[in-house]
């Protein structure tokens, strides 16, 4: 189940920069985790409906009704970099 | 008088009777803080000026007038920081109060100081903290238990009367455990999720540490109940949890299942458990064997589905909109990469690279798909049992607390610890760890022992009341911290 285990390609899809330290202590730990976590295939799941949640609900619905909200002031002032009432970002397009 | 060493109750008394001011109790405390927190590092951050104005102006006529309460820095308290003991957010300051801080305000308490812990919930002892441990107070070479590590030790040494925590698998009641404190999981849905830094979405709710039950009934009371701001919390009728005054506990069936205590927990745990279940006997609970037959496969399970949800709630630390951005990133992708890298601790990243794993294509169905249907037979486990009994009960933790670094390189070992606690988390069942006795450690040190009760969903009534009896019965809790080696000196 996790002979393709491989920290580099995940860490891409998750969007990490690892160093190459990291990637082999990593590749170590959680090769074991996951051999670990291999236990669950003992189980007969053969007839089981998937829990998503503690406490099933559905429908929880309210009233399309605007409410107060964050101000622009407020929500940009965490923002590393700022302007014209927009959070800056390294060029995306070229 | 010895302010500080009251417990919420107790301090209410005197408040309401106007024998002592808000501002006094809270300078008071800010003396202790000073005088002991350097050697606990309990807390983050602290705004005594704040809690002072606030102070000046409290209503010791609300329930929870004038009391300081300590936040967990993963709860956002508007004006304040919020960095869930991490370095991607340093600098937030929270634009909003979470549901339980404005519910909390409401009942006239104070939130007082942010507490240390995991970073991003994330860990058993608060080692994973980027700004450093924090130290038990029964054992200052020793942790405090985690990820609501600093809560933990605060609450334990007088440092705070109360405090929040967070519990995803754990996080409240094993470190109130370690520390010889109480610690509450409510049940999934009870209290808004509104304001929490979220880890794991379907399994995380807030509670309350505190050195008594009947203290944890009273912030309960002020915390839980629906908000429209929280679609998976629960609109249920107002209850007063507080324990009712009969001390024994005929007609309540207790069940001890026997797959907790296969397992090799350390033998003076075992030994404190046991002697806490006689006690229950002795109080008059019918003490039934029950079984909980999934038991092996939930550290599985949970390490597997709070990990994807954490790869799922972390996405949104990018640098972009908050926190902490890498300097001189050549693109988005590299700014991205390089923010996450340089922001996040090791174990933040096992977990998120460990989530982003059996989320993704190829993998889905035989780890997170496969995980979820184990979790609906751990939950079957518990709906069946709660037929049978009432509660259960059951050791919080299968060790006591461990010496600072002793556990930094292992983390399967750290996730197997959590064996007692994660599936209450996975069945959004409730639960609360009390004081239950001591280990003398090498050093002649006490550890305290946690006893742990777990109740049906929404059954909040029926552990306190079995917890308050048990409590009652003994003089485990509050015994202070004081004239140890290598702890707290008494003064």
């Amino acid at each position: 189940m996790n002979a393709d285990f491989d920290v580099r390609y995940v860490a891409q899809l998750a969007r990490l920069n690892l160093t190459p330290a990291e990637i082999e202590t990593f590749q170590a730990q959680l090769s074991q985790v996951l051999q670990y976590v291999d236990k669950l295939s003992e189980v007969d799941v053969s007839t089981v409906e998937p829990t998503a949640h503690a406490n099933p609900m559905s429908d929880v619905l309210r009233n399309d009704v605007a409410q107060t909200s964050l101000t622009v002031g407020e929500a940009l002032a965490n923002a590393p970099r700022q302007a014209n009432d927009l959070f800056i970002v390294p060029k995306v397009i070229e | 008088m010895d302010l500080t060493s009251l417990s919420v109750s107790d301090l209410r008394t005197r408040l309401v009777a106007r024998e002592v001011s808000p501002v006094e109790v809270l300078e008071a405390l800010e003396t202790r803080i000073a005088q002991l927190d350097p050697k606990i590092h309990g807390y983050l951050f602290r705004d005594f000026d704040q809690a002072r104005a606030e102070a000046e102006k409290a209503d010791v006529n609300l329930p929870l007038g004038g009391v300081p309460i300590a936040v967990k820095d993963v709860i956002n308290v508007a004006g304040q920081p919020c960095t869930c003991a991490s370095k991607i957010l340093r600098g937030y300051t929270a634009p909003y109060d979470a549901t339980v801080i404005a519910n909390l305000e409401a009942a006239g308490a104070i939130p007082f100081g942010r507490t240390n812990m995991d970073e991003f919930a994330m860990g058993s002892s608060t080692e994973n903290s980027s700004l450093g441990p924090s130290f038990n107070p029964w054992d200052l070479a020793r942790t405090p238990g985690g990820s609501s590590g600093g809560s933990a030790a605060v609450v334990a040494a007088d440092l705070a009367f109360a405090a929040l925590g967070s519990d995803t698998g754990g996080s409240i009641r094993q470190p109130a455990a370690l520390c010889g404190i109480v610690g509450l999981k409510p049940s999934y849905g009870r209290v808004s999720r509104y304001g929490l830094v979220a880890f794991a979405s379907s399994l995380d709710q807030i509670g309350p540490l505190t050195k008594t039950v009947a203290d944890s009934a009273l912030i309960l009371n002020a915390i839980a109940g629906k908000d429209p701001r929280d679609s998976t919390s629960v609109d249920e009728k107002p209850v007063d949890f507080f324990p009712k005054t009969d001390a024994d506990l005929k007609g309540v069936r207790i069940g001890v299942p026997k797959e907790y205590f296969v397992h090799e927990s350390d033998p003076r745990v075992s030994a404190a458990v046991r002697g806490a279940i006689d006690q229950l006997g002795a109080l008059g609970a019918d003490l039934v064997e029950v079984s909980l037959p999934h038991t092996e496969y939930a550290v599985s399970a949970y390490y597997i589905l709070a990990t994807a949800e954490a790869s799922a709630n972390l996405a949104r630390f990018d640098g972009v909109r908050y926190g902490r951005r890498a300097e001189n990133a050549k693109n988005l992708l590299d700014q991205y990469g390089r923010t996450r890298d340089e922001g996040f601790g090791d174990e933040v990243k096992r977990r998120i690279i460990l989530g982003t794993y059996v989320l993704s294509s190829g993998y889905y169905d035989a780890y997170y798909l496969r995980a979820q249907k184990v979790r609906t037979l751990i939950r079957n486990d518990f709906t069946n049992v709660f037929k049978q009994v009432d509660a259960l009960v059951c050791p919080t933790s299968p060790e006591v607390a461990f010496k600072i670094g002793e556990r930094s390189a292992d983390p399967l070992r750290n996730y197997l610890a959590d064996i007692f606690t994660i599936a209450a988390n996975l069945a959004g069942i409730c639960g609360i760890s009390v004081p239950c006795g001591f280990a003398q450690s090498e050093e002649s040190t006490q550890l305290p022992i946690g006893l742990q009760l777990l109740g049906p969903a929404f059954a909040e009534g029926t552990i306190l009341r079995v917890a308050h009896a048990y409590e009652r019965s003994t003089d485990w809790q509050r015994k202070p911290p004081v004239g140890q080696a290598s702890s707290l000196s008494s003064e």
